[in-house]
């Protein structure tokens, strides 16, 4: 492999990370909110005092760790979209700033208070929408060159298909991953109550999570059949993908295996993930920039690689121990401890 | 009315500046205290006192506030720096990503595990495990104040590639990392952070003795935050000296400006205070002699670069001597406060508690964040024009986006919104669960 496609594979990795971990707290949210308004918030706000606050900050060090990362290896594309994006990735990080402080805020004072939750809610399904359009960006045609002027073009932005159905894809995944996961939490505490709300809210979101993938795919073949093709040659990683969806709903609708269940929904996030990053390579920005004409110099690279493992041999046992004290301590799930 | 022609680099410049003074102020906190909760902790474990366990709990309390701010004004300035310095980040991107990058691992091994400290306090039989969870935390707070210094230094002595017509080669990412700045940075930087924290808990603890309440549970927090103060101001002193000379040998022009020092001479002077006047005559300002040529370079003799030996547009702006003097007139304030703390204390006939002298380590607390502020508001000005010191002017570095005005407006409303809701938040967690109120419930009154 060369030190191009391992980069690339790094971040798309913690990209993916990033992905599943924020999904599960950003739906969070939305159910805490929705639920609070039909009178059953106590419900899901022990899951989340109970799991997330814990973790939120470590969620949000996965986002740093993709964009570092994309800077070291990948300098020029930074330089490609840190001029485009200055509204949107302002307005991303003004969302990520208000939601992560709510979580501090939070805990203390103003437990129950509407309008915090409000805000917790809103920014939970405001930050993937805005996050989404990077990706979106990536595949060219909304981004004006001007000589080395870059800006992004807002009305094709705003008024193209793909980039809405990219943005609705965010929102409902956002919201059937969240829900599988704290389906298979709730059944762990033992909480019947919480567990059939979650439950509902998880089968509630499946169709519309796999309308709108499939409202992607077809929109795809419209903006840029050339990924679009590309992505026909990995069909196999979607149709898996789709086997995993339909997996996962199996075992969550008969109240069995619910551990696995929400693996099936990892797998399908993540071989359809790389299915589409597979896809997209060499390009990072159609059809401006890809991962060999933007790279680092070698030995930057060989240095970021070789500290990257090093960096995974604390990470990996650190992460193990927070997610055995956390997810899979029985007691501790139980409120216990 | 005074209106700005709009002007994407100085907007960006002003963004910039705003993000990291509000984030300065909680990463220093974030860096310093959980060195001395961790102290804390210890003392209580050692001695088996329940008052030095619950002062590690109440610190670390507070502690989870700001860290929540600094973690996302943190995140925010690492993404503006790609969105208002692309060209900049383009080029350190290639040379100096091996610290950023180190950096993220520090947060990751914060994160993890003061998540699991904080969340921790009574599932562990023996109590030393608790503490030793800390530790990692800590010690991942240095390391990211570490790396993310060295990244600054970077920019002050770039080294580790060669640049020619704007084409980068022959990067060497450890030798970009440990450039002759970092050194005196990196050490000054790190202890006064442990200074600033340790002064702002001693305020907190003086107030409440100041407000009369006279529980010894204060007088220990007082002591133990007040010891860590002075043997860190002193620190600071020390390594604030090597920084001077470190700058008389790298970057003589920022030494020259923080001191009014226009012409190249021996036996120089260092001047406190005073104004220029149009014509750079210093006027009213203290004068000490033989002191720069010793900050400069140990000796009195020694001589000391001035300005003219400068182009004019490579200056930086001259308003940095205040923001020096600021900074080492607290340097020198907190030392003494702490100093005569500690006599105080030692001498049983004395009483360390009395009013002036409380009042005086109230101030401290504020004033040694100013100083940190001043110390910043002095290095990045004085590093002007240059973003990277004798490679890439500023202007050179900023985006040409046309919409940095509004985004500076949205951030400061933000900061104003996160600063506000931070400080309401603990005044009135604290407020509502008062020490001897906390003491009793916990049966250990
Ligand atoms: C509580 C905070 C504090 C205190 C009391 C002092 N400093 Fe400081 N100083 C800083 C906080 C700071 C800082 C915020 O950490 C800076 C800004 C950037 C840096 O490298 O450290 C700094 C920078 C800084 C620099 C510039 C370094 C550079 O640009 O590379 C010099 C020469 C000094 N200091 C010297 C001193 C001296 C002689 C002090 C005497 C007591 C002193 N400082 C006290
Ligand atoms: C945390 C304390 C810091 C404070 C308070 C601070 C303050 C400032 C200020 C006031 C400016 C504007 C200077 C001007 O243009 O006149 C600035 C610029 C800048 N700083 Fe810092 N800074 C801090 C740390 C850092 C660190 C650690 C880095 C390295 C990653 C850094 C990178 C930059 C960059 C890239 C600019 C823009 C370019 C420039 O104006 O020269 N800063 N900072
Ligand atoms: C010398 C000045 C700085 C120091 C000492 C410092 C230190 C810290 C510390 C200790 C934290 C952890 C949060 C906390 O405990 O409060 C933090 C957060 C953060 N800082 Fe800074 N920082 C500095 C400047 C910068 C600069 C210039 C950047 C931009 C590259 C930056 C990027 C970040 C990020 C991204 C986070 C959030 C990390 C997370 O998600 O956990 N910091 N900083």
């Amino acid at each position: 492999m060369s030190y191009e496609v391992i980069g690339i594979t790094v971040l798309w990795t913690f990209l993916y990370g990033y992905l599943i971990v924020a999904s599960i707290d950003f739906g969070a949210g939305f159910f805490n909110y929705y639920a609070s308004v039909t009178g059953k918030g106590h419900v899901v706000q022990k899951v989340i005092n109970r799991y997330l606050s814990p973790v939120w900050e470590v969620t949000n060090v996965f986002l740093i760790f993709f964009y570092v990362g994309l800077v070291g290896f990948f300098p020029s594309l930074a330089y490609y979209y840190g001029t485009a994006l200055l509204v949107p990735g302002s307005i991303a990080i003004i969302l990520i700033a208000l939601r992560g402080s709510y979580y501090a805020f939070h805990h203390y004072g103003n437990k129950g208070r509407l309008g915090y939750q409000l805000l917790y809610g809103a920014t939970g399904l405001l930050i993937p929408a805005s996050l989404s359009i990077v990706l979106t960006i990536s595949e060219g045609g909304y981004i004006k060159l001007n000589g080395t002027n870059v800006s992004l073009d807002y009305g094709a932005l705003f008024t193209s298909f793909y980039s809405w159905a990219v943005v609705l894809l965010a929102v409902v995944s956002v919201l059937y991953i969240s829900a599988c996961f704290l389906t298979f939490y709730a059944h762990k505490a033992g909480d019947e109550g919480a567990f059939r709300i979650l439950r509902k809210y998880a089968l509630f979101w499946s169709t519309p999570t796999i309308l709108a993938s499939f409202l992607v795919f077809w929109a795809m073949s419209d903006h840029n059949s050339e990924h679009f093709a590309k992505m026909l040659n990995v069909s196999w990683l979607f149709v898996l993908s789709f086997l995993f969806f339909v997996g996962a709903v199996y075992f969550i609708w008969k109240k069995k295996r619910l551990g696995l269940s929400f693996i099936f929904v990892m797998l399908q996030f993540a071989t359809a993930f790389y299915g589409y990053g597979a896809a997209h390579l060499p390009y990072l920005l159609y059809p401006h920039v890809t991962i060999y004409d933007s790279f680092t110099n070698d030995t930057m690279a060989i240095t970021l690689i070789i500290s990257f493992l090093a960096g995974l041999c604390l990470l990996v046992p650190s992460l193990y121990l927070l997610m055995r004290l956390f997810l899979f301590d029985n007691e501790y799930v139980q409120g216990k401890k | 009315m005074f209106v700005f022609e709009y002007d994407p680099v100085l907007y960006s410049r002003i963004l910039t500046g705003l993000t990291l003074a509000v984030h300065t102020i909680f990463s220093t906190l974030g860096v310093g205290v959980p060195l001395l909760i961790a102290l804390a902790e210890w003392i209580g474990i050692k001695r088996n006192d329940e008052h030095y366990h619950l002062l590690a709990r109440r610190w670390a309390r507070g502690y989870i506030i700001t860290v929540a701010v600094g973690v996302v004004t943190g995140t925010a300035i690492a993404l503006q720096l790609s969105l208002l310095w692309p060209n900049f980040m383009q080029v350190a991107g290639q040379t100096i990503s091996f610290p950023l990058f180190l950096e993220t691992f520090a947060f990751f091994f914060e994160a993890i595990f003061l998540g699991i400290y904080l969340y921790t306090w009574d599932r562990f039989k023996n109590k030393m495990y608790h503490l030793l969870l800390l530790i990692p935390a800590a010690l991942g707070a240095t390391a990211s104040g570490f790396f993310i210094t060295t990244v600054n230094s970077f920019m002050n002595a770039p080294l580790g590639f060669t640049y020619e017509n704007g084409v980068l080669s022959n990067i060497n990412p450890i030798a970009a990392m440990l450039n002759p700045a970092t050194p005196t940075k990196v050490s000054h930087v790190l202890s006064s952070a442990y200074l600033t924290s340790a002064f702002v808990l001693a305020a907190i603890a003086a107030f409440a003795i100041l407000r009369g309440r006279d529980h010894v549970y204060h007088k220990k927090a007082l002591h133990l935050s007040m010891v860590v103060a002075f043997v860190f101001a002193i620190v600071t002193a020390l390594v604030g000296d090597l920084s001077g000379k470190y700058l008389a040998n790298y970057q003589p022009e920022k030494l020259a400006a923080a001191e009014w020092h226009f012409e190249t001479m021996e036996e120089a002077s260092l001047i406190l205070g005073g104004i220029l006047t149009e014509d750079n005559e210093v006027k009213y300002a203290l004068e000490i002699p033989y002191a720069l040529s010793i900050l400069a370079h140990g000796t009195p003799g020694a001589e000391v670069i001035g300005l003219e030996e400068y182009p004019k547009e490579d200056w930086p702006p001259l308003v940095v001597h205040y923001m020096f003097d600021l900074m080492v007139a607290i340097g020198m304030g907190l030392a003494f406060i702490s100093f005569i703390y500690i006599v105080m204390k030692k001498k049983k006939s004395w009483n360390p508690l009395n009013k002036p002298l409380l009042n005086l380590i109230v101030a401290g607390g504020p004033l040694a964040m100013l100083a940190i502020e001043a110390g910043w508001f002095f290095t990045e000005e004085g590093r002007q024009p240059w973003i990277i010191r004798g490679v890439m002017r500023t202007a050179e570095g900023a985006t040409t986006s046309q919409h940095v005005d509004i985004m500076l407006y949205l951030f400061a409303a933000l900061y104003v919104i996160l600063i506000v809701s931070a400080v309401t938040v603990l005044i009135r967690t604290f407020r509502a669960n008062p020490v001897e109120k906390e003491l009793k419930k916990r049966g250990i009154e």
